[in-house]
């Protein structure tokens, strides 16, 4: 008995009175759907993965893609996507591997949330006018200060300060590593944080000689594969984040697949060429709180104590708890990803079923860590799913110091969301090793498009703030009254700790 | 040779560490430690060709990302030495705790007596210079060689009437290899590793480690100088493969 074919996810069609049969889409698609028999571009539909190369590209606008041609007999429990999941396990008997963030349609709190603004009351602030301040230090701060008179009389600082980072704004980069990405992404995205006064994370990928240079801007990783970890990789970083779980795929470990692994991933990883590079679920020299103590003191033994540690968890049912055990472990920052963050590889179980959303954690942590009177001396980072400078303003607003932004930075260099990550053909040169897909990124258009971003972001937040007639990042922190929630149950706006709309 | 004499006599480690930088900085080629007990990240991070005595029982993570030294034992250690080291060797006199030599990428360590669970985890090698060596004189618990991907795992089962009886032995190894002493029973491997034919040639690549090991504590290597040994290594370089399929 064959399952058959299921129908093509797209219909791709060249309106043949606009075609100037340039061929640009057939050069482009790296996927195949193009190819030229005789004078006529044929068109494969099934290939396409809707990453819009050949839209983007195509200079008379003559191509045009449809969503889900055919359909099937459509039943609201048993969606399309159930029934394909169920005919891909039957043919293979295999876990079901996806790419990028959760994509199920659940709801957003973000979108669930408003912000607020002055009016009559308090005057609002205009950023053009007024200073806005968006600097924001993540690390340790002491719980009080100590200072000492000298002899003439001056006053210095008794409290020996821990190392912190300096952010221009309060938008960093999350990790993807070079192998699960190109170095010309990394090398774009290691430029626009240098201009921009931001930093970015390398993933647990090493670090590539070429971004040296923008070493003092980089987090470097320790993950459970140790890829490329030596002293001189921490050495270089401006801080060292041990990863613990990805929001993508909270409890797991990642493999990238040997075909990544060519002879720059394989240098920079420090591993065999073509071997799958695999990172088992835990650290296996963490099996416990008091173990992860340990690795965080031996990060800051081996670098001298001058290096910020962050720990960064996936957002999990009891991510407060962890976050505040993280909080007495010596780390510096906690970084939290929500169950929307991307990943180039995930079980797509794990991808839509595991973990809880960024909005719901941050609250969370930053409260229980309110509670227990330690908020102020780490630093909170949340990611997963933040799209716009208002899920930065509102991500603030719940209690976060800073957010990592993955995907939405990869938007800016070109990606369009398909999701085909994991297959080395990424055709805007991102997710892909093949020389002649990255070559099509250019790092110097790359880092201008990512740093436009992170402009426009802070640009946005600065009047977002003005308007709520706070010229601080530290007083929108954790400030949950500048917040509304509106169509959002009782018992989630106890957890965000915010009123509904109207009240 | 310039030596340098550290009392460590209730010493916390970071003050500890921060003499034997010192000393090393100022060119010493010989420190030794006396009255160690328990002060974690010993040689954490350090660099440089130093010999460091250690007389006494270091805490765990000795060696961590270390690059270069040599550290030599006069007691047992704690768990995990040489984590993730990148060069150097530590020879310890006695046993050690667990995970010892996990993400080992160089170097050797060479255990005179046992360890505990989950040795040489996740060792991995990148070309022939960064090839991590473990050698356990007595025997090993469960999970040794785990999610191996480079280096050599040996394990001489001294005094023991079997090498290893703990279960586990490579799970998900998919490079690099564990010589073990003497047969081992099947049901002890784990997911993914395969036992090999030990042969002659085998013996010529690893008798010089067999060697090096046996000087360092006094024993006539010419006892284990036989093809008596079991290799395991991955079934697939790839053992995770067949679990995925694609959306």
């Amino acid at each position: 008995m064959t399952l058959g074919s299921v129908p093509p996810k797209f219909k791709v069609t060249i309106d043949r009175d606009e075609c100037m049969d340039c061929g640009r889409c057939i050069e482009n698609c790296s996927y195949g759907v193009y190819r030229r028999e005789g004078d006529r571009i044929l068109i494969e539909s099934r290939k396409c993965t809707a990453c819009l190369r050949c839209v983007s590209m195509c200079p008379r606008d003559a191509i045009t893609l449809t969503e889900k041609p055919v359909d099937y007999r459509s039943h609201p429990l048993w969606t399309r996507e159930a029934r394909e999941d169920i005919i891909n396990q039957a043919r293979s008997g295999k876990i079901i591997l996806s790419g990028m963030g959760n994509a199920r349609d659940l709801p957003v709190i973000y979108d669930r949330l408003l912000l607020d603004a002055c009016q009559v009351t308090n005057p609002s602030i205009d950023p053009l006018r007024e200073p806005m301040e968006l600097r924001t230090y993540i690390g340790k701060k002491p719980s009080k200060l100590k200072f000492r008179k000298t002899e003439s009389g001056d006053v210095e600082l008794d409290t020996k300060l821990a190392p912190n980072l300096k952010l221009d704004t309060p938008i960093m980069i999350g990790h993807m590593s070079f192998g699960a990405i190109s170095l010309n992404s990394q090398l774009s995205m290691a430029k626009a944080v240098a201009e921009t006064g931001t930093f970015m994370g390398t993933g647990e990928g090493g670090l590539h000689k070429e971004l040296y240079p923008y070493q003092d801007h980089m987090i470097v990783q320790v993950a459970s594969g140790r890829f490329g970890v030596n002293i001189d990789y921490l050495e270089r970083g401006a801080a060292i984040e041990i990863k613990i779980g990805q929001g993508a795929k909270p409890g797991i470990g990642g493999h990238l697949p040997g075909e990544k692994v060519n002879e720059e991933v394989s240098k920079t990883r420090m591993i065999p060429l073509g071997s799958d590079a695999i990172s088992p679920a835990p650290h296996h020299d963490i099996y416990s709180i008091e173990d992860l103590v340990q690795l965080i003191r031996s990060l800051k033994e081996a670098t001298e104590w001058k290096k910020p540690v962050f720990v960064k968890i996936a957002a999990v049912h009891n991510v407060a708890p962890i976050a505040a055990g993280i909080a007495r472990s010596s780390a510096d920052a906690v970084v939290i990803d929500g169950f929307r963050g991307g990943t180039g590889a995930a079980p797509k179980v794990f991808r839509d079923h595991v973990g809880i959303p960024i909005e719901a954690a941050i609250a969370s942590v930053d409260q229980k860590l309110r509670d227990q009177g330690v908020r102020n001396e780490i630093s909170i980072i949340a990611s997963g799913g933040i799209r716009s400078s208002a899920d930065l303003a509102k991500s603030i607003a719940l209690g976060a110091d800073a957010v990592y932004v993955g995907t939405a930075a990869l938007v800016a260099l070109g990606c369009r969301v398909c999701g085909n990550c994991y297959r080395n053909l990424c055709p805007w040169g991102i997710a892909t090793q093949r020389p002649d897909l990255v070559s099509r990124l250019d790092p110097e258009a790359g880092a201008a498009q990512v740093s436009n971003l992170i402009h426009g972001w802070t640009l946005e937040l600065s009047e977002l703030m003005g308007a709520a007639g706070i010229n601080s990042i530290e007083s929108l922190r954790g400030n949950r009254d500048r917040l509304r929630g509106y169509m959002l149950d009782e018992g989630m706006l106890k957890i965000l700790d915010v009123l509904p709309a109207g009240a | 040779m310039k030596t340098v004499r550290i009392d460590a006599k209730g010493m916390h480690y970071t003050p500890l560490n921060q003499k034997i930088r010192a000393a090393v900085a100022d060119g010493a080629e010989e420190i030794i430690l006396d009255n160690i007990l328990g002060q974690r990240f010993i040689g954490d991070g350090l660099r440089g060709n130093v010999r460091i005595t250690i007389n006494g029982v270091p805490g765990g993570d000795l060696g961590m990302f270390m690059s270069g030294p040599t550290c030599i034992v006069n007691g047992n250690a704690e768990h995990a030495p040489g984590n993730t080291m990148d060069s150097g060797m530590l020879v310890i006199h006695g046993s050690a705790g667990d995970a010892v030599a996990h993400g080992m990428r160089g170097g050797k360590v060479f255990i005179k007596n046992n360890i505990g669970y989950r040795g040489g985890i996740h060792m991995k090698q990148y070309e022939v210079e960064a090839r991590p060596i473990l050698v356990v004189g007595g025997t090993a618990h469960s999970f040794l060689g785990e999610y191996m991907a480079g280096g050599l795992v040996l394990v001489l089962g001294i005094g023991k009437e079997k090498a290893m009886t703990d279960r586990g032995i490579g799970s998900g190894i998919h490079g690099g290899e564990i010589i073990i002493r003497g047969d081992v029973d099947d049901y002890l491997l784990g997911v993914g590793a395969k036992k090999f034919e030990f042969t002659e040639s085998d013996l010529e690549r690893i008798s010089p480690v067999i060697k090096s090991f046996c000087e360092h504590f006094d024993l006539d290597p010419a006892e284990f100088l036989d093809t008596n040994y079991t290799r395991i290594g991955p079934a697939s370089s790839r053992p995770f493969a067949s679990k995925y399929v694609w959306e």
